[in-house]
């Protein structure tokens, strides 16, 4: 019977199926953060547990870690005891901690597929919902809680039920200036935010194909955000040539091998999905959140949305949003003064990211009354940015160019905005309140977040120097 | 963990889908590794921008001070994976929720820790979200996981479907490492086989070390 690509990667990693109906679906990599792995840590402590595979498991500082360039234990005072816990609970079961002061520290779903730790066909566990993004590299990964997250650590297995399969053709080709971040959220917008839910979603189409890695990951990063339960694109050889010679990937004969296997990843031509869903990306244009979850979403052309033009199930969440957001309906979403603008976290903050967006701020200056800042995803990120010049381009602008972590992704570790702040940010959730009490979050691109810092407004990034 | 048989008291209508974790439980800047999630719980939204409790907020009001059942809508607990939005839950008193449908990261942290998600199709979930309304926690309501129903003033029981697994692990509170590990002769014979077929899965090490050796 033909298989898709997501069926072949849970049968190989099937272990067991237990007695209540679940299968026990081994974990070849899993990769822990100072936010929720302590409190694992203690009960597993507390159950008188070990950690079955530390030589498999790996600890990042990213959660709640400063981003002050300098920084220590003490920068981020609250964020000490999470850093600290982490430190002592990884030491106590034998794990490699990425700690602060770590020259390959960073956001663990960055710093995960750079080191070459996550592998094709392989499966991967994250106590955090955006560990879909390694997906990118064509692994299945699962978001887990925390009491998963000890079940992994006791076990290295996952007791979960199959996903339904899902796949999204993404078909066209894409426009200047019109990236990952941008095909993300348009499909977010036509499924909502739990179109997926239940699913393991395969990218697939010309689109995806034609792809380089970081905005394969970018795009598999956002799989949660329509409530997939993974999101992946096959491996080929784009990513075959990205792995090959990183750290921790295979090497010589044994990466020969592991080549030859990973060829063999693909959907069979007749396997048959759940949902099988297309989408025509050749006319797409760069997109921006307007509300507060992100399948609000428009073209930034475009203008803010009526709710009385809406389905009726939807009209009192989306007054709700632009109660929030300060908006009214019918405003083109193009033109609203901006306060702040963060370019960083496990969406968009690797070194691509960071070159799209000093192209734009290249030789510009933030808008005066903007607060901008850039966050690398990782300190090989930052490393290899610095290297290339990129940290004199932002600062030369008025960026603040930090140290690598979350940031103000979630405001984790203190860095967010301010009550009633526009705020036009590279991350992925413009969730209410999450920037900040009161933050008004809009999700775009990393070129239209450098755009916006200098101009001061929301603008189209392909009429920039146009005086638009 | 906790069993869950049955529980009864007072169901709290929060009347939208797409509740997410980040409103359960804000992450705060300042924060311990044991907060009090009761004070964590909805506490943003508990609150109107000028800082006032809003005395409109479902768990701001008197009778809905101590709820044990939550009535909400779809996608409920979307977003972030964090578990603290299921114990905030249990530390108000809420030991069930009933949706129109779960995250599916949220209804696990649910299992896992003792609370009844249950997920009713649109004819119900309308029903019951009028009879709790109606109710305005003044009269309980009981949801039984042995019978599979909801009971409750306003109309007849509402039946409610669950996998037999998950209610089996609820009903006897079953410790899930423990249930694993009764297959560890299997986990170890997969791990043997796969250091044979596909040894780069089972062998993780930085070659710049190896080769520093």
């Amino acid at each position: 019977m033909p298989q898709t690509l997501f069926d072949k990667v849970w049968d190989s990693h099937l272990v067991a199926r237990r007695a209540d109906g679940r299968d026990l679906i081994y974990i070849d990599r899993h990769v822990l953060h100072e936010l929720h792995a302590p409190h694992a840590f203690e009960k597993l402590a507390k159950a008188n547990r070990g950690v079955r595979r530390p030589d498999l498991t790996f600890s990042m500082q990213d959660h709640t870690i400063a981003t002050k360039p300098g920084r220590d234990d003490t920068t981020n005072p609250e964020g000490a005891p999470f850093l600290r816990a982490m430190r002592e609970g990884s030491a106590r079961n034998g794990i490699r901690v990425f700690d602060l002061g770590d020259p390959e520290q960073g956001i663990s779903h960055v710093v995960a597929p750079e080191l070459g730790m996550v592998l094709p066909g392989a499966t991967h566990a994250v106590p955090d919902s955006h560990a879909c993004t390694v997906g990118g590299l064509g692994a299945l990964a699962f978001g887990v809680g925390t009491t998963e997250l000890e079940h992994v650590l006791a076990t290295q297995v996952l007791a979960t039920r199959r996903p339904k399969r899902m796949r999204i053709r993404l078909d066209g080709r894409l426009a200047d200036q019109v990236g990952a971040k941008d095909v993300a959220l348009r499909i977010i917008a036509e499924i909502g935010v739990d179109g997926a839910r239940g699913h393991a979603v395969e990218y697939a189409g010309a689109v995806a194909r034609v792809m380089p890695i970081e905005s394969r990951l970018t795009l598999c990063n956002l799989a949660i955000e329509m409530g997939a339960r993974s999101g992946f694109v096959a491996p080929d050889d784009t990513t075959f040539s990205w792995i090959s010679g990183r750290p921790w990937a295979p090497q010589g004969a044994l990466w020969e091998t592991a080549l030859a296997s990973w060829r063999h990843l693909a959907s069979d031509d007749d396997a048959q999905f759940e949902c099988d869903i297309a989408v025509d990306c050749e006319s797409l244009e760069p997109q921006i959140t307007w509300g507060t979850d992100p399948s609000q979403t428009i073209a930034v052309t475009g203008r803010v949305p009526d709710p009385e033009r809406a389905p009726s199930d939807r009209r009192a969440a989306m007054q709700r949003a632009l109660d929030y957001m300060g908006l009214t309906p019918g405003t083109p979403i193009a033109g609203l003064p901006v306060n702040r603008v963060f370019i960083g976290s496990c969406t968009n903050a690797r070194l691509p990211d960071l070159v799209a967006a000093a192209a734009v701020a290249r030789g510009r200056r933030v808008a005066d009354g903007v607060v901008a800042m850039v966050v690398p995803g990782s300190s090989t990120v930052k490393r290899e940015a610095e290297a290339a010049g990129l940290d004199r381009v932002f600062r030369d602008a008025g960026f603040f160019w930090g140290e690598s972590g979350c940031s103000m992704c979630a405001g984790g570790n203190g860095d967010r905005g301010e009550a009633g702040e526009r705020c036009v940010s590279t991350t992925n959730r413009n969730f209410e309140n999450r920037q900040g009490p009161g933050v008004r979050t809009h999700l775009v691109g990393p070129a239209m977040a450098a755009a916006a810092a200098v101009t001061g407004r929301i603008v189209d990034v392909r009429r920039l120097g146009e005086g638009a | 963990m906790v069993p869950f048989t049955r529980v009864t008291g007072v169901a709290a209508p929060l009347i939208r889908d797409d509740v997410n974790t980040d409103e359960i439980t804000p992450i705060q800047i300042a924060r311990s590794l044991k907060p009090d999630y009761a004070e964590l719980f909805f506490m943003r939204r508990r609150r109107r921008a000028d800082g006032s409790l809003d005395p409109d907020f479902v768990f701001n009001r008197p009778q809905f001070g101590h709820p044990a059942i939550l009535v909400t809508g779809r996608n409920f607990g979307c977003g972030s994976s964090r578990e603290s939005a299921v114990w905030a839950m249990l530390a108000v008193g809420i030991r069930c929720i009933v949706a129109r449908s779960f995250a599916d990261i949220y209804r696990e942290n649910c299992l896992q820790n003792g609370v009844l998600p249950i997920e009713l199709g649109d004819a119900d979930a309308d029903a019951l979200t009028r009879r709790a309304v109606a109710a305005d926690g003044a009269v309980y309501f009981t949801a039984d996981l042995e019978t599979r129903s909801i009971s409750g003033p306003g109309g007849p029981d509402i039946a409610f479907e669950i996998s037999a697994a998950d209610r089996l692990r609820l009903l006897e509170g079953l410790d899930d490492i423990g249930l694993t590990l009764k297959h560890d002769a299997e986990i170890a014979a997969f791990e043997a086989r796969v250091r044979g077929e596909r040894p780069w899965q089972q062998t993780a090490a930085d070659s710049r070390s190896l080769k520093g050796q």
